[in-house]
């Protein structure tokens, strides 16, 4: 179905108004605005699309467009800051999915022409539908519906197998289809499954690099299937995200040195023994903790995903304030993955208040630790463990982390004596200048400030 | 449409995609996924033609889950990508 001028000129407006969105959100003066011009196009692309002539089932349409919008829309409302990264997973997903759909209703009419038009609906659907299931699984990790990282007995051979099985029964589609229905219905349930296998032995630590991946694969299954249907819009939204996606898994796998391939394929287990660690940690009060940064010239606070679990940002904010009005100069450190995503603690720490100037990423603050009095490192740990620099056996090696070993006292606030998210243990948490003080995050906060407060 | 034509808008959305990320600072990273995971959302636009041209029941069932799962793709991703760029505020404007 040809579209009429009017039509393919409000999908030309949207697809430009999608760039020119993108644009404006990689800076962050402009981002907020950036988002709501890409809102508009969407809105035109999907308005001008039901002025298409002998447009069939317009009802259904709007039921489904009511019902799949509808619903997001008061879901993402509703979810917590903390929880964004599962959000930005599920719904990536669904796009996928909606891909995958269009290709299967393509083959089911049969009326698909040439062979590029074929390949492409195969591969879009392919990869659509290793981004659907892949997406979900990723939200159920990050939700904690999800546990545990299944492995299967050589799960790489069975992850190939899988890939090669879904790509021959693409292959036998593309020659076959629409004769043979029950291949493409074969073909989609291999694809979806190859999407859970992929990616269920993967561990949460990776899984923003692997969310960040499945976006990028929806943006090109999205492209795809706009070329199937002939329409620019989709393939320019499609490619531009897909190739932007990419970009930024890549940069995402670097900021943890950890290659996309040995994320797919290897988990983040320990490689031998590892150094042994010496020293005992140590305890200290909150009284004492409040005194040290009280009387300090420099305090570098580094957030981790602890401090957001406990909801701790606002108190921390807090005692910030009172500490900048007592004099003391303080400072936000970022590790690039701080959090569950790049980028997500500085979320938090905005909705806690914390002005963007005062935020630091690595490259920025890592210099400065030398003539810091006290580095307060809240709910963060592998992001500061200095094993990543020096023990080659452990599985963060090489993993730029922040230098809070290298102020002159470090204070961890931290729940228990277990290890971080990775399971490793921590050599900072040892060492002479380092005190630990056991407890949530947020309470200890609180505690901080009323001690700083009598302080006057 | 022409092949060779789609192939030009391919390398160019490819190219105009990656200038667009390569200069970004990581603070922006996350919004940013988030952004990119709004857009793919005119997916819907696709799904709504599909369901348009559906002539079965199979092909309507088939279209309307598309429909609903590309809205959700949009409104979802809009809506997490305004909450998380509301709050990015410099200290002056904080009050």
């Amino acid at each position: 179905m040809t579209a009429p001028f009017y039509v393919q000129g409000a999908w030309f407006v949207g697809a430009a108004l999608f760039i020119f969105g993108l644009k404006g959100m990689s800076s962050p003066a402009s981002a907020r605005r950036g988002i709501v011009i890409a809102g508009y196009g969407m809105l035109l692309a999907i308005a001008a699309t039901f002025l298409i002539p002998g447009l069939q089932n317009i009802g259904l349409i709007a039921l489904a467009l009511v019902i799949g919008g509808g619903g997001a829309w008061i879901s993402a409302q509703k979810v917590k800051m903390t929880d964004m990264p599962q959000m930005v997973a599920i719904y990536n997903g669904m796009g996928g999915g909606a891909a995958a759909a269009i290709a299967a209703v393509e083959f089911a009419k049969g009326d698909m022409h040439g062979l590029v038009a074929t390949t492409l609906a195969t591969l879009g659907a392919l990869i659509g539908a290793v981004s659907f299931t892949g997406s979900c699984v990723a939200w159920a990790k990050l939700q904690g519906v999800l546990k545990k990282a299944y492995r299967l007995p050589a799960q790489n051979a069975v992850n190939v197998l899988l890939a090669l099985i879904s790509v021959g029964l693409g292959l036998a589609v593309i020659a076959l289809a629409p004769q043979q229905p029950e291949l493409v219905i074969a073909f989609f349930i291999v694809a979806l499954v190859l999407g859970l296998i992929v990616t269920l032995p993967i561990g949460g630590a990776d899984m923003p690099v692997v969310i960040s991946l499945f976006n990028a694969f929806t943006g090109l299954a999205v492209g795809f299937e706009g070329y199937v249907l002939g329409n620019p819009a989709l393939i320019i939204a499609g490619i531009v995200v897909g190739a932007a996606g990419t970009l930024l898994t890549q940069l995402m796998a670097k900021a943890m040195n950890r290659p996309i391939s040995n994320i797919l394929f290897t988990p983040l287990v320990a490689s031998g023994p590892g150094e042994a660690i010496e020293g005992t940690m140590k305890e200290l009060s909150a009284l004492d903790a409040a005194a040290m940064m009280r009387y300090a010239g420099k305090v570098v606070i580094v957030p981790g995903y602890g401090m957001a679990v406990a909801h701790a940002q606002h108190k921390v904010w807090e005692m910030t304030s009172i500490l900048e009005e007592a004099g003391v100069e303080v400072k936000f450190a970022i590790h690039p993955v701080a959090g569950r995503m790049p980028g997500h603690m500085n979320v938090l720490l905005a909705e806690a208040g914390v002005p963007y100037d005062k935020i630091f990423d690595l490259e920025e603050i890592n210099g400065e630790f030398g003539q810091t009095d006290v580095a307060l490192v809240i709910g963060a740990n592998d992001v500061v463990n200095p094993s990543a620099r020096t023990d080659k056996a452990s599985p963060i090696y090489g993993m730029p982390i922040l230098d809070a070993d290298k102020a002159q006292n470090v204070i961890v606030i931290k729940r228990g004596k277990g290890t971080g998210y990775s399971g490793v243990e921590n050599a900072l948490f040892y060492t002479d200048n380092c005190r630990m003080l056991y407890g949530d995050a947020q309470p200890m906060a609180g505690e901080i400030i009323q001690h700083l407060k009598s302080m006057g | 449409m022409d092949g060779m034509l789609a192939l030009y808008i391919f390398m160019l959305a490819a190219f105009t995609g990656y200038e667009i990320i390569a200069k970004v600072p990581v603070i922006l990273h996350t919004p940013l996924m988030s952004g990119s995971n709004f857009i793919h959302g005119v997916v819907v636009v696709g799904a709504m033609i599909v369901l348009g041209m559906a002539e079965t029941v199979l092909q309507q069932a088939i279209g309307f889950f598309a429909v609903a799962l590309g809205a959700a793709n949009a409104a979802g991703g809009y809506v997490v990508t305004e909450r998380m760029l509301g709050m990015f505020k410099k200290k002056e404007d904080a009050q």
